[in-house]
């Protein structure tokens, strides 16, 4: 507890790759919520001891693939209603479960506890420049009021530039039926 | 029912899918019925249990909003009750037992994915299993079965007092969550619901042990959130297998501590 602050959370934690179970990287992070405005999301701070696993193959080959597809991508319901995800989108669900990890940070509070549920539709946007450009309509479970919350983000991705939310909103319940 | 004779013995109740959209939990209970039915004379446990014990099962509890979770929204939790005057539909089936009915561990707007119902037992679901277990007379453990989170919880979850056999139920869900752990790998946590998933009152569970059911637990299956409700279907048999040595420990442990 800090008096007129909020409160701080010192974390000691283990990263693990999703795609490696036995890549695991130590971290250490503290987190603050603050007291009063509860619109601020909470502050990170936090170190990794080593380094995160060099992705670039990968990556390159997801980015080629995309950039050559002739018509823009657009797809729905990933996972489908049995848990499947095509191989051609496992990558796009995991772009969307980094993205979305940005957007259920800036929502976090000490009462919240936000998961990516599914990705409702997805659609690739055509740029001019490099960037790959996605809009996503998701939903986002948040397990304390066991809620299903539609959301909308606009995410960018370059294998040298990383993941950026450049938009994100909350949409009505009844966007869904 | 699964009985080899006798007169309203002691009983077990299991019950899957009373939140329609957790698929994991209808799957593991069909196979878990089958798991049952084909070890009796198999394996030593099963068959000292249902010498002299019953189990009911129920696979499809919520079976409105199963259905609902087929034709039209996946992610469906609730009964599908017409609320009058909301245009919102459903109420939280485990939110609507009587035990701290109406706190605030519930919601009371229509809306709400936990929605606890106009008053206790207002779920046709519901109040066809009260009336079930009361006319019994001879349940002796209730386990109902949810998922995600990877938990085993007992009660309370509508208040913070523990419950009077808490050191009991804690050890036991240990050795059950251990025992699914060695299966897999898989690990769980277990306490009360309150303290560790969240306050929630009207809950299965809390109903059952305030009405003389002793051994009352709650199940989060797979996993802890990375497809959360949407586990893919590869996981049913291992998620169904490896919780079965833990719901036979809870029953063996109930068929050597009559009450």
């Amino acid at each position: 507890d800090i008096d007129d602050v909020g409160h701080k959370y010192h974390l000691e934690l283990v990263l693990e790759d999703v795609l490696d179970k036995d890549s695991t990287v130590n971290c250490t992070a503290e987190v603050l919520y603050h007291l009063g405005n509860k619109n601020i999301a909470p502050a990170v701070q936090f170190t990794i001891e080593g380094e995160l696993k060099n992705t670039d193959e990968a990556d390159n080959i997801f980015y080629s693939r995309i950039k050559s597809l002739e018509k823009e991508l657009v797809a729905e319901n990933i996972p489908d209603s049995h848990g499947s995800v095509s191989p051609e989108m496992e990558p796009i669900r995991l772009l969307a479960q980094v993205a979305s990890g940005y957007v259920i940070w800036q929502n976090s509070t000490e009462n919240t506890k936000f998961q990516l549920a599914q990705i409702k539709h997805v659609k690739q946007v055509k740029r001019s420049d490099d960037c790959l450009e996605f809009d996503y309509m998701i939903l986002l479970h948040e397990m304390v009021s066991q809620e299903i919350i539609p959301w909308q983000m606009t995410v960018l991705w370059h294998p040298q530039h990383g993941v950026q939310v450049t938009q994100d909103s909350c949409q009505p319940k009844h966007a869904l039926e | 029912q699964f009985s080899t004779g006798g007169s309203n013995r002691s009983a077990i109740w299991l019950d899957t899918g009373i939140h329609s959209r957790e698929w994991i939990t209808q799957a593991t209970g069909i196979w878990t019925a089958n798991k049952i039915a084909k070890e009796y004379g198999q394996d030593p446990s099963v068959t000292a249990i249902l010498d002299s014990m019953d189990i009911f099962f129920e696979i499809v509890t919520n079976p409105d909003g199963f259905a609902f979770t087929h034709s039209s929204n996946r992610m469906w939790r609730k009964t599908r009750s017409i609320n009058p005057g909301s245009h919102c539909v459903g109420v939280d089936p485990n939110r609507n037992w009587d035990a701290g009915f109406g706190g605030s561990g519930s919601s009371s707007n229509p809306c709400s994915e936990t929605y606890r119902g106009p008053y206790a037992h207002s779920e046709r679901e519901v109040k066809a299993i009260v009336d079930f277990i009361r006319g019994h007379g001879n349940m002796k453990s209730v386990i109902s079965i949810h998922s995600y989170s990877q938990m085993l919880l007992f009660p309370y979850g509508y208040k913070r007092a523990p419950a009077p056999n808490y050191q009991e139920l804690n050890e036991l869900a240990k050795k059950a969550v251990s025992n699914l752990a060695a299966v897999y790998g898989t690990k769980y946590t277990y306490g009360s619901v309150v303290d560790t998933i969240y306050m929630a009152d009207g809950t299965t569970i809390d109903w059952a042990y305030d009405n003389g059911v002793k051994y009352s637990f709650t199940f989060e299956l797979r996993d802890t959130g990375r497809y959360g409700f949407l586990l893919p279907s590869t996981q049913i048999i291992p998620t169904a297998t490896e919780t079965w040595p833990a719901l036979l420990d809870i029953m063996v442990h109930v068929l050597e501590h009559p009450y």
